[in-house]
């Protein structure tokens, strides 16, 4: 990697401000990446903490049913606070505190990495605040008070569309006006270089043990590698040791929310074009000259105009393929895995479930799909009920 | 090359801020030639934006009203083209970098140049990455202003060095706003860059009253930026807000001119 950029993706677009912070991180991190005692660290927190290694399940049922190839699903939903996120969130935190940091801020869409830094700030005393649109925080009112109960303070932003992206930019004035004892702990793998690289490194420990695993139980890489994308850190995750493996397929699943031929949808790569936002150069949801469009999905995670800039270099050298699953798909598939293999899927990762559906039946029984369960449904289980027309009080 | 070096001859210049399109693109129009005629330097234009991040409330609930009375950036343009006819005050545009992006640079910058657009201020690109900006905005003769800030420290010499038109010292930590005490060291920051370039220095960034901009000027600013303190007036008199304009411009020139 060369100046951040991924091909012509990433960069540096932030204010000056900033600029000085996000040099000393980059080095700090140089550092810290090999450092043994920090390794050490991690891992052990990954062992004792998060309950790393995650399980690679094989699927039977669902492979029976579906009538294709062998499904293994990596359950990312099994880690402490129930998704993918607690991966990052440990690495930076811990790594905010090496740098002699006091207090982490962050963004948080569906509530999940919000409670993942929340907590990881508890563990390892530091300040945290989270902020979060002020729409999800109805759509996720009890991550919020989970946040609470770890220490964290909230801030419901009102800007704007109330939404992931509003939470991203005042999480931004909020490092921009305090940064000498503040690390900005982004989500995923976006914003200004080196967090797309960062955040990638820390989640690639799901494809690190993924491939192990499928290696050790099949004897043979698997054909085809699925996740969820949003900004894109679990799909980041799951595909990065696989991208040397040229025969294993990367599919990563965007929400298409009501259909990408409406203009209601969060699909970046099917339908939004080149831009520059958050930091980075990448695939933005866009209107006419330049403004960034409201964007829609039913999962609060995914309901993001853009795409971490790796995604959109592995998209245009044709390494991956992205494709669009609608809010309806979701909710079909989160109700499929609940019943078929007793699993309740995070709404984000019922798109890349969808896709298995859709995709297993023409593929063939000696094939291997392997596909990230990024969290846990617990907290989307009442917005499905309403959904469905069911009344339930949480 | 630049009309930007007209706004120093008279004092210490005051640049006046005016998001385009707030509360419409036609009394924007009367209010740069209010501001103009009550004695502002320099005028910087801010093209509204979605998501302006570098923002506090104040502008951002400016663009907010822009962009919902349906300012766009070619009509901004053509706004420009039409103040021009009536007045040459240095006027610079503080844009995002995706609205110009997505205009494409070439054609960006060629219409500044059309329009009569002296410089621009892009609080989303850095010195760093603003290489694939910079031969557009020469070809066309558009300044991009450098932004130093206090965070700078060692980057300040390196990023003076290579400005042009002037240089914006970004006065306190965070986004726009007012702010009632500044308390960043100024002084040794404009000496240091002063020591390198005779490119003007302006400080913006939570400048409202006239004790404020006048302690700037006596640090050695050549001028001051004043963005959030105007933008108010706008959002509390919308349409009626000339003579309150005129005004403030008034005192805030006055205090910086004994």
């Amino acid at each position: 990697m060369s100046n951040g950029k991924f091909g012509m993706y990433g960069g540096q677009y932030i204010p000056e401000t900033l600029m000085n912070e996000v040099i000393r991180l980059e080095q700090q991190y140089e550092f810290y990446k090999t450092d043994p005692e920090f390794c050490q660290e991690l891992q052990h927190l990954f062992e004792t903490y998060a309950g790393r290694p995650s399980l690679l399940y094989y699927a039977e049922k669902m492979t029976r049913d579906l009538g294709g190839p062998k499904i293994y699903i990596k359950r990312e939903d099994l880690n402490h606070t129930g998704s993918h996120k607690i991966n990052n969130v440990l690495g930076q935190v811990l790594l905010a505190k090496k740098m002699g940091k006091t207090r982490v801020i962050a963004e948080t869409g569906a509530g999940q990495h919000g409670v993942a830094t929340a907590t990881a700030a508890a563990l390892l005393d530091m300040e945290c605040e989270i902020f979060m649109g002020k729409e999800d925080t109805e759509r996720q009112a009890l991550n919020v008070y989970r946040m609470e109960l770890l220490g964290a303070k909230v801030h419901a932003v009102t800007s704007g569309t109330q939404t992931l992206k509003d939470a991203v930019n005042e999480a931004m004035r909020e490092w921009t006006s305090r940064v000498q004892d503040t690390l900005y702990v982004f989500g995923s793998v976006m914003g200004p270089h080196p967090f797309p690289t960062i955040v990638r490194d820390f989640q690639s420990v799901i494809s690190r043990e993924a491939r192990e695993q499928i290696l050790a139980v099949e004897h043979k890489l698997p054909d085809m590698v699925i996740a969820c994308v949003g900004g894109g850190s679990n799909a980041m995750g799951m595909f990065y040791e696989f991208i040397p493996d040229d025969l294993v397929q990367l599919v990563g699943c965007e929400a298409a929310g009501h259909g990408i031929e409406t203009d209601k949808h969060a699909a970046a790569l099917a339908k939004g074009r080149l831009g520059i936002f958050h930091g980075m150069k990448s695939y933005f949801c866009q209107k006419e000259f330049g403004q960034i469009a409201p964007v829609h999905s039913i999962s609060a995670g995914l309901d993001y105009p853009g795409i971490g800039p790796e995604h959109a270099h592995l998209h245009d050298i044709g390494r991956a393929q992205y494709v669009p699953i609608t809010d309806q798909e979701a909710i079909d598939a989160f109700e499929y895995l609940a019943r078929m293999e007793g699993i309740i899927p995070a709404i984000e990762s019922a798109h890349a479930i969808a896709y298995v559906k859709q995709v297993a039946p023409t593929m063939s029984p000696d094939q291997i799909i392997i596909v990230c369960l990024s969290g846990r449904g617990d907290k989307d289980v009442a917005a499905i009920a309403r959904h469905r027309g069911v009344s339930i009080h949480e | 090359m630049s009309k930007i070096e007209n706004a120093f001859q008279n004092g210490s210049a005051f640049i006046g801020f005016l998001t385009a399109g707030d509360p419409n693109l036609s009394k924007t129009e009367d209010y740069v030639l209010a501001m103009a005629d009550a004695g502002a330097d320099l005028i910087e234009l801010g093209i509204p934006f979605s998501d302006p991040v570098a923002e506090g409330k104040v502008i951002e609930a400016a663009n907010v009203r822009a962009l919902k009375a349906g300012t766009t950036l070619s009509k901004v343009f053509d706004l420009v083209e039409r103040v021009r006819s009536k007045t040459q005050i240095p006027l610079v545009f503080l844009s995002y970098l995706n609205p110009i992006f997505c205009f494409g640079y070439d054609a960006f910058f060629q219409r500044c140049a059309q329009v009569g657009v002296d410089g621009i201020i892009i609080p989303d690109l850095p010195y760093e990455e603003r290489d694939e900006l910079l031969p557009f905005a020469q070809r066309h003769q558009v300044h991009i202003i450098s932004m130093i800030a206090p965070t700078s420290e060692a980057r300040i010499k390196r990023l003076a060095q290579d400005a042009s038109g002037f240089i914006y010292l970004v006065s306190s930590m965070g986004v726009t706003g007012v702010r009632e005490k500044i308390t960043t060291d100024l002084a040794s920051m404009i000496q240091t860059i002063q020591s390198v370039t005779d490119v003007p220095v302006c400080v913006g960034f939570g400048i409202a009253t006239p004790e404020q901009a006048k302690t700037m000027v006596q640090s050695g600013a050549n001028g001051v930026i004043v963005g959030s303190a105007i933008v108010k007036i706008m959002e509390a008199y919308g349409e009626q807000a000339e003579p309150y304009l005129r005004d403030y411009v008034n005192h805030m020139k006055a205090s910086i001119q004994a």
